[in-house]
């Protein structure tokens, strides 16, 4: 086997010196009646040629090339070639959580600026390494809040991603978390008054997405204003990063959890991505995940430590802040580059363009005969159009044409009847745009 | 340097700020194609909700990007390095062809709503690596939804649940040894449970007259690592899944050690009913300086009613494609479908090894570590002389008598070229030194690392001053961990605003 070091004498000399004439010895412990007389039933052994034959194969069994209109949680968004070239570094992605430091400062310092770019964009005062992804970030951003308050329920918007809040059902379940929603109105926002009357005193969190499912920007000022005022913590999650280029910074929220895959994370089928929690740093305690910190070595010289590791559950046990252990962390590099190459005014100008984009698209939908649908709110990239025909039969005409058309809301809305939601990005073009709505109109 | 230093030397490294302070305005490393839509008015269209500038975010080039990280990754140690024995880590060779077949265009941009007709081959691939997961555990069904090991904890104990409150009664307790991985009581306690520490024996096993004593009808699940965290495989494993199984309980099998096993025995054939396995652990791929992972669940037929939705499943027309209609599901635990650019990888591994690599790599696994306690064993003290299987545990006992601890053994280790064992895990042992080899060391790295390890246990003897303050030839030396904790700086701010305050 090529990925194996070893000869057959080197193995033979080995066994000699620890006095056991065969490997079998070593596996004596395993009782006898359990111990695999043959081979596991999988297939042979391939040569890397064929590995990459096969894989090929499953890929374009796939389909490729298409432009897409999806988005809904995870977006087409350009890569820049330099992102693979460093993350491809084995000094980086063949290294282990840097619990020594001495020889793990590249990964510390690189979390470090991670942490310090996601408060820069979403104002808060302090952000972990990384959670798994936006779905279980914002379940445990709820957790946190009732360990935060004392208090056990949440409240959750019915604008917030149908699969983020499928997961936070899973989690509260058992833990004695009791969950009610909160309706949108007809701007597809937070039905303020509604949110008003589910939040009580013994409300521990209330959990918004802004830009929401529907893609429009929630009010979060306001929003948080109604949550303050019970004495809850207000949690938004974010699952398009890239609005944070020119949508104000939900700098009134208490938790913020980030799905960070837009900035520069492959789409890959829907994983790994990033999630990310960010807070205020009087709640930093009550943080699930890993963090880092910088702390100087006995020259005094400026390094970075995982800190604050008594939150964790290799110290705390049961009573950890999460069970949280392996991150995302490759993935948060990926985005760091991602974040230092288009930087302070890059991502504006990426953000404008997906702006405009989505604005042009959904002009000319509208003109081509399609309702937009809750317009009396601002949208970022994303939009919700009403259509006459089924969106599964635009799709299909869409496919022929190789354009992946929008995400028909029927299945989580069922009450939206033929809405469905449409993503453009900077890399949409406006040739796709235009084909896409010949057939909307039909 | 000290001449008995054979595998590393030092070198000049490179020194690099935060990337903040390389920022200056007008400095960019990205254009934009042109715009080929109007362009718009930004505060018409979101008015108040419109974002004013982005504060601090750095402006920078390409060369000083490539540079910047560069130089961070060289201030790394690496499997790429040499070897990583952290124990429980399974620190093994991750093959390129795995990186390679995972970034392929029509896998890596696939957007997982796109249609089912067109998601075939990655469809396909989650069938295959299932099918094949449940071949080498022996196991029924399996989800690949869970994120990393703990997540996989996560999802195994809420099927446990969910089939136990299917029976009529969910119970109260998980059992756990004192040996195991934090997030086993960690993730215990999310599910709703109380968690009970279960004494381990004299040879580091779970000790069957308390397990006796301590099962009744309040006891869910055991959660037990096999081999354990003393690398020990559980002997009477099949008389401890009939403890549990005489009272209803279930044993959860956590498959961090999975690497001494796979192709040798299957945890199905032996009794356990529930497991998660780490494919950044046994399945080869990246630990990424700390994930992504991938934690797969896989149970036997009692509990598949339960598994995550969506499952893949074989449509009558023979194709692929996803089932969401579970009435009895535990539910989601993450978005889309789990981390599917490491299932890419996992069965990528499988596929260049096959049942006789796999196997041959379980064998080689187990002979590094013995080869390791028979050469240490002596220098070091091995607290339990039970079997070893792919890890080794040994303690800082002889080596305290001069005052050095097992993370000052470990710093040493740094200087002689090698990244760290385990530190002070697991807990049962008091000053750990947890050594886990894998397959992937040569006898001559391993001859390498017995020589440092020999090496260090002299100098505690003979000048143990060395050690405590080790390491030496790092760019940077032992940090303070604990003023990091004490006045934690979480970010980076400018200069200015540290001195405002």
């Amino acid at each position: 086997m090529r990925y194996l070091p070893k000869s057959q004498s080197d193995r033979e000399a080995m066994l000699s010196d620890i006095g056991v004439k065969s490997v079998d010895h070593l596996f004596a412990a395993i009782p006898e009646e359990y111990r695999l007389a043959g081979d596991l039933k999988i297939p042979r052994s391939y040569a890397e040629s064929e590995i990459v034959e096969f894989f090929r194969d499953r890929a374009a069994e796939n389909g490729q090339g298409y432009a897409t209109f999806l988005g809904a949680g995870a977006y087409s968004h350009y890569r820049p070639v330099v992102i693979d070239a460093l993350v491809s570094r084995g000094e980086f992605f063949t290294a282990y959580t840097p619990y020594q430091p001495e020889i793990a400062q590249g990964t510390l310092q690189s979390i470090f600026e991670f942490q310090s770019m996601i408060c820069e964009l979403t104002g808060m005062d302090v952000a972990n390494a990384s959670m798994y992804d936006g779905s279980t970030g914002a379940a445990e951003g709820l957790m946190m809040a009732v360990r935060v308050t004392g208090r056990h329920k949440s409240v959750i918007a019915t604008s917030v991603h149908p699969e983020y809040r499928e997961v936070i059902t899973t989690y509260a379940r058992h833990q004695g978390m009791p969950l009610a929603t909160v309706a949108h109105d007809k701007n597809g926002r937070v039905d303020l008054e509604a949110l008003d009357k589910a939040v009580d005193s013994e409300t521990a969190g209330v959990l918004i997405q802004s830009p929401n499912f529907f893609g429009t920007i929630e009010d979060v000022a306001a929003i948080a204003d109604i949550v303050h005022k019970k004495g809850a913590l207000l949690v938004v999650s974010i699952a398009e990063a890239v609005s944070l280029g020119i949508v104000k910074p939900p700098a009134e929220a208490d938790i913020v959890s980030l799905e960070a895959q837009s900035f520069g994370v492959p789409l890959g089928f829907g994983g790994p991505y990033c999630g990310v929690m960010a807070t205020r740093d009087k709640f930093v305690r009550q943080m699930p995940g890993r963090l880092v910190g910088e702390t100087a070595d006995r020259n005094g010289k400026r390094g970075f430590v995982l800190t604050l590791s008594t939150r964790e559950q290799h110290i705390r046990r049961e009573k950890a802040t999460s069970n949280i252990c392996t991150n995302q962390a490759l993935v948060a590099l990926m985005c760091n580059i991602f974040m230092t190459i288009y930087g302070r005014e890059g991502l504006k100008e990426l953000a404008q363009q997906n702006l405009a984009k989505a604005h042009y698209a959904a002009e000319q939908f509208k003109k081509s005969g399609a309702k937009l649908m809750f317009d009396g709110a601002p949208f970022f990239n994303e939009f919700v159009i009403q259509t006459k025909d089924d969106p599964h039969n635009i799709n299909d005409r869409l496919l022929e044409q190789k354009i992946i058309g929008g995400f028909p809301l029927k299945k989580f809305y069922p009450e939206l009847g033929n809405a469905s939601l449409w993503c453009c990005t900077e890399t949409t073009t406006r040739a796709s745009i235009d084909a896409a709505a010949k057939e909307v109109a039909r | 340097m000290n001449s008995k230093i054979k595998k590393a030397t030092t070198h000049i490294s490179q020194n690099e700020g935060l990337i903040f302070e390389k920022s200056s305005p007008g400095k960019k490393a990205y254009k934009l194609p042109s715009l080929d839509v109007p362009a718009v008015d930004v505060d018409q269209i979101l008015g108040k909700a419109a974002r004013e500038d982005l504060g601090q975010m750095p402006e920078v080039s390409e060369i000083e990007i490539i540079r910047h990280f560069t130089r961070l990754s060289t201030w790394n140690y690496a499997v790429d390095h040499g070897m990583y024995p952290l124990g429980s880590c399974t620190m093994k060779y991750n093959a390129r062809v795995n990186e390679t077949v995972a970034r392929l265009g029509g896998l890596a941009e696939a957007h997982p709503y796109q249609p089912e007709r067109i998601s075939q081959g990655a469809l396909r691939i989650i069938k295959m690596l299932s099918d094949q997961l449940i071949e080498i555990t022996g196991m029924d069904a399996i989800t690949l939804q869970p994120a990393a090991g703990a997540h996989g904890e996560l999802t195994g104990i809420l099927l446990v649940r969910a089939y136990l409150e299917s029976q009529g009664n969910p119970r109260k307790k998980i059992l756990v040894p004192d040996s195991a991985h934090g997030t086993n009581p960690a993730t215990a306690a999310m599910c709703g449970y109380a968690v009970e520490n279960l004494k381990s024996n004299a040879a580091g096993m779970v000790d069957m007259a308390s397990l006796e004593a301590q099962v009744n009808e309040d006891v869910a699940a055991l959660m037990l690592t096999n081999p354990n965290t003393l690398g020990v495989f559980e002997q009477e494993i099949h008389k401890i899944a009939d403890v549990l199984h005489a009272k209803g309980a279930l044993l959860y099998m956590d498959g961090a050690n999975m690497n001494a096993l796979v192709g040798k025995v299957r945890p199905g054939d032996f009794g356990a009913d529930v497991m998660h396995l780490n494919l950044h652990k046994t399945f080869s791929t990246p630990h990424g300086g700390g994930g992504p992972g991938s934690g797969p669940v896989a149970c036997k037929k009692i509990l598949e009613p339960f598994l995550p939705t969506p499952v893949v499943i074989t449509k009558p027309d023979g194709t692929l494609g996803f089932d969401y209609d579970r009435p009895q599901s535990i539910g989601r635990v993450r978005m889309f479908y789990g981390n599917f650019g490491m299932f890419v990888r996992a069965l990528a591994y499988i596929m260049a090894n096959g049942p006789e690599g796999l196997r041959q790599t379980t064998e080689d696994a187990v002979l590094n570590a013995n080869y390791i306690r028979k050469h240490l064993q002596g220098f070091y003290e091995l607290p339990y002389d039970t079997p070893t299987m792919h890890e080794v545990v040994f303690s800082d006992r002889i080596q305290t008598r001069k005052g050095i601890k097992t993370g000052d053994i470990a710093k040493r280790l740094i200087d002689y070229g090698f990244h760290p064992y385990t530190v002070s895990f697991p807990l049962v042992v008091p000053g750990a030194l947890m050594i886990e080899p894998t397959e992937s060391e040569s006898k001559e790295e391993l001859d390498q690392f017995i020589d440092a390890m020999k090496q260090i246990a002299r100098e505690a003897e003979e000048s143990p001053e060395i050690i405590a303050d080790a390491p030496y030839h790092t760019r940077v030396t032992r940090l303070d961990e604990t003023a990091a904790a004490r006045k934690p700086v979480l970010r980076w701010k400018p200069q200015g605003e540290l001195v405002a305050k």
